[in-house]
């Protein structure tokens, strides 16, 4: 069975400005799929992308990008919008402004229901009750009267996650879901994303820069660098024998009970991003490497790790690592 | 809700109460009023016996009391000039002002709106920059001139529109147009950056994941948000073409209450003043209570104020 969203190589610019450059990656269906990096790799583009809600002035394009066996670059503006909301959603890290402050809470979710399955306002309200209550929203009844100035940002991520189920999406794009909470409310809602995906056997693509993140909730997971993925594996793979200098630089600075030493000071990564101009070519984390040489400014071959596992670097897989323990 | 309007109606009559002290207290400060009213050729006996007359010639804070406790049951005295009670004058020139007032405001909506929201889609394209040049041609063109050409073209070459008085509907057409244009301007750029900036809102991304129609997110999601402040400044505009339109009142010798007003002071008839600037700040003070209201349908966040 194909892939739920295959993206192959996908370019994203703004003017003069590459923010994706040939991203390439697959959701399967009932999967978590994480995408990894730091502030201004490209992931919440690459997401916007596929969402086709790139703000103004963003261009697209694809060598491959369907959803569903849908050819989504072919779609129309109107095509594409019969799609959002209804078999595609997406929630956003700002739950405190992503809901519009002048409509009830029960407005604005039902509003996505007769949009795309038509029916009446009531049966709309009555499913959004229901899933508010699914999503732990408790007096759900008197929750579709309030207004979003009247929740906790807590409350307004879990009306978001409500309200982009309201459908029954196949696909759920979920862009730092719970960047802006507090931590217990981010353990909660992170549990009640793995819930959904188990009970409904929805897809999600989940964007995120904490590994801590990933490594809960991630079956496969992408690392973007400057646009790019630069390696791709099964979460374990990756944890366990990440291949791209980029990715083992970002492992080391994640703390790990009982391998952080004392005396040993934590892993960073120096530098920062490049900015990436026109006609930029070969290895975008060449500055900030220690493996860098000459060849790193040419073409950069993609190596196979494994099945799933594969990293955009010119230094050969280690198979010694690699090895199933 | 209740209380909020309770709160500010409240404060209107504080703001009622202040107008009418500096109404009265400005009026005596502006000379011996026994004096003006007695002419040039009276004798200081004859000014004597105006001053008795017209009860000036009692202290300060009775005349206030007596004058605001008769205006409380709306009854504003006489007029020294027109031989006619102040209700009586300011009654025949309302419904005139208002007319006119309401004509031009509902004139400005149905023109600053639609500019205001296509110049915001359209942002940075020609549609824009031209209805950014056309808003600050207008907040440059002074009312009397944009009136006399009007007059000059519709009323005398084309002769299609009446070009003074107030017979008809059509006698308030192109005062309407032109009293429209004190407030399109400003009332077009909110309009734009308004929705320029709910259309780059978080929210209007939602509106857009949701994959609602683009009139939808347009027309509902955008605009409701961006109106709170044209509804602000248009009540205030419609307060200042109601006070301040005795420029076009007089051009289209239309006999409104700010031009009963300016005559008033010219010949010193304080009464009529008093009673014009109260009837306008009352009018004013109504319209901030309708805006504070009608925002606070728009936004609930008001509403708990």
């Amino acid at each position: 069975m194909s892939a739920l969203l295959d993206v192959e190589e996908l370019q994203v610019t703004f003017g003069r400005t590459a923010a994706v450059r040939g991203a390439s990656f697959r959701v399967e269906r009932g999967e978590t799929h994480c995408l990894v990096g730091e502030s201004g790799c490209g992931k919440s583009v690459t997401a916007l992308a596929v969402m086709n809600l790139l703000a103004r002035g963003g261009q697209r394009s694809a060598k491959k990008m369907s959803f569903a066996g849908t050819d989504l670059t072919s779609l129309s503006d109107r095509e594409m919008a019969r799609l959002r909301g209804n078999r595609m959603a997406m929630i956003f890290q700002e739950p405190m402004t992503s809901l519009n402050p002048a409509f009830t809470i029960g407005s604005q979710m039902a509003e996505v229901m007769t949009r795309h399955k038509g029916g009446s306002r009531a049966a709309a309200l009555d499913r959004a009750a229901e899933l508010m209550g699914r999503v732990g929203i408790t007096a759900p009844g008197m929750r579709l009267g309030q207004f979003p100035h009247q929740l906790s940002g807590g409350l307004r991520q879990r009306v978001m996650i409500a309200m982009a189920l309201m459908c029954d999406p196949e696909l759920l794009i979920a862009d730092e879901p719970t960047t802006a909470l507090d931590v217990t409310v981010q353990a909660q809602i992170l549990r009640l994303l793995a819930g959904l995906k188990r009970e409904l056997g929805l897809s999600i693509l989940l964007i995120t820069h904490d590994l801590g993140i990933v490594a809960r909730v991630a079956d496969h997971v992408s690392v973007m660098y400057a646009g790019e993925v630069v390696e791709r594996a099964p979460t374990a793979d990756l944890f366990r024998a990440p291949q791209h200098p980029y990715t083992r630089g970002l492992l080391s600075c994640v703390p790990v009970p009982g391998r952080v030493q004392r005396d040993r000071p934590l892993g960073s990564i120096p530098g920062v991003v490049p900015a990436i101009g026109p006609g930029f070519a070969g290895c975008a984390f060449r500055s900030r490497c220690a493996h860098a040489d000459e060849t790193c400014t040419r073409a950069i071959p993609r190596h196979q790790a494994g099945d799933a596992h594969d990293y955009l670097c010119r230094l050969e897989p280690d198979w010694a690592e690699l090895q199933p323990a | 809700m209740l209380r909020l309007i309770a709160r500010r109606l409240a404060l209107g009559v504080l703001v009622a109460l202040t107008v009418m002290t500096l109404a009265f207290l400005l009026t005596r400060l502006s000379g011996d009023l026994a004096v003006s009213i007695a002419g040039p050729q009276a004798t200081q006996a004859d000014v004597e016996i105006v001053r008795k007359a017209y009860g000036l010639d009692r202290p300060l804070y009775v005349q206030f009391f007596a004058w605001t406790g008769r205006a409380m049951v709306g009854d504003f005295g006489q007029s020294y000039f027109f031989k006619d009670s102040v209700a009586n004058l300011i009654q025949k020139r309302l419904p005139i002002t208002l007319t006119l007032g309401l004509v031009g405001l509902s004139l400005a909506l149905l023109i600053s709106l639609p500019l205001g929201i296509l110049a915001a889609l359209r942002e940075n394209t020609w549609i824009d920059r031209g209805v950014t040049l056309f808003t600050m041609v207008g907040q440059a063109v002074p009312s009397f001139w944009l009136a006399l050409i009007l007059m000059i073209v519709l009323g005398l070459q084309l002769g299609i529109l009446p070009i003074s008085g107030t017979g008809t509907w059509q006698h308030f057409v192109m005062p309407g147009i032109v009293l429209a244009f004190t407030a399109i301007p400003a009332l077009t750029r909110l309009t734009r950056s308004g929705m320029i900036e709910a259309m780059a809102s978080d929210y209007i991304r939602t509106a857009r994941a949701k994959g609602l129609s683009r009139a939808r997110i347009i027309f509902k999601h955008a605009l409701r948000n961006a109106a709170i402040p044209v509804v602000s400044i248009a009540a205030v505009q419609l307060g200042f073409m109601l006070g301040g339109s005795i420029v076009i009142e007089t051009v289209f010798a239309l006999h409104g209450v700010g031009y009963l007003g300016w005559e008033s002071i010219a010949k010193n008839d304080f009464p009529v003043v008093q009673a014009v600037v109260l009837v306008l700040a009352v009018f004013y003070i109504g319209l901030t209570l309708l805006a504070d209201i009608l925002n606070a349908l728009l936004d609930p966040r008001l509403r708990t104020g």
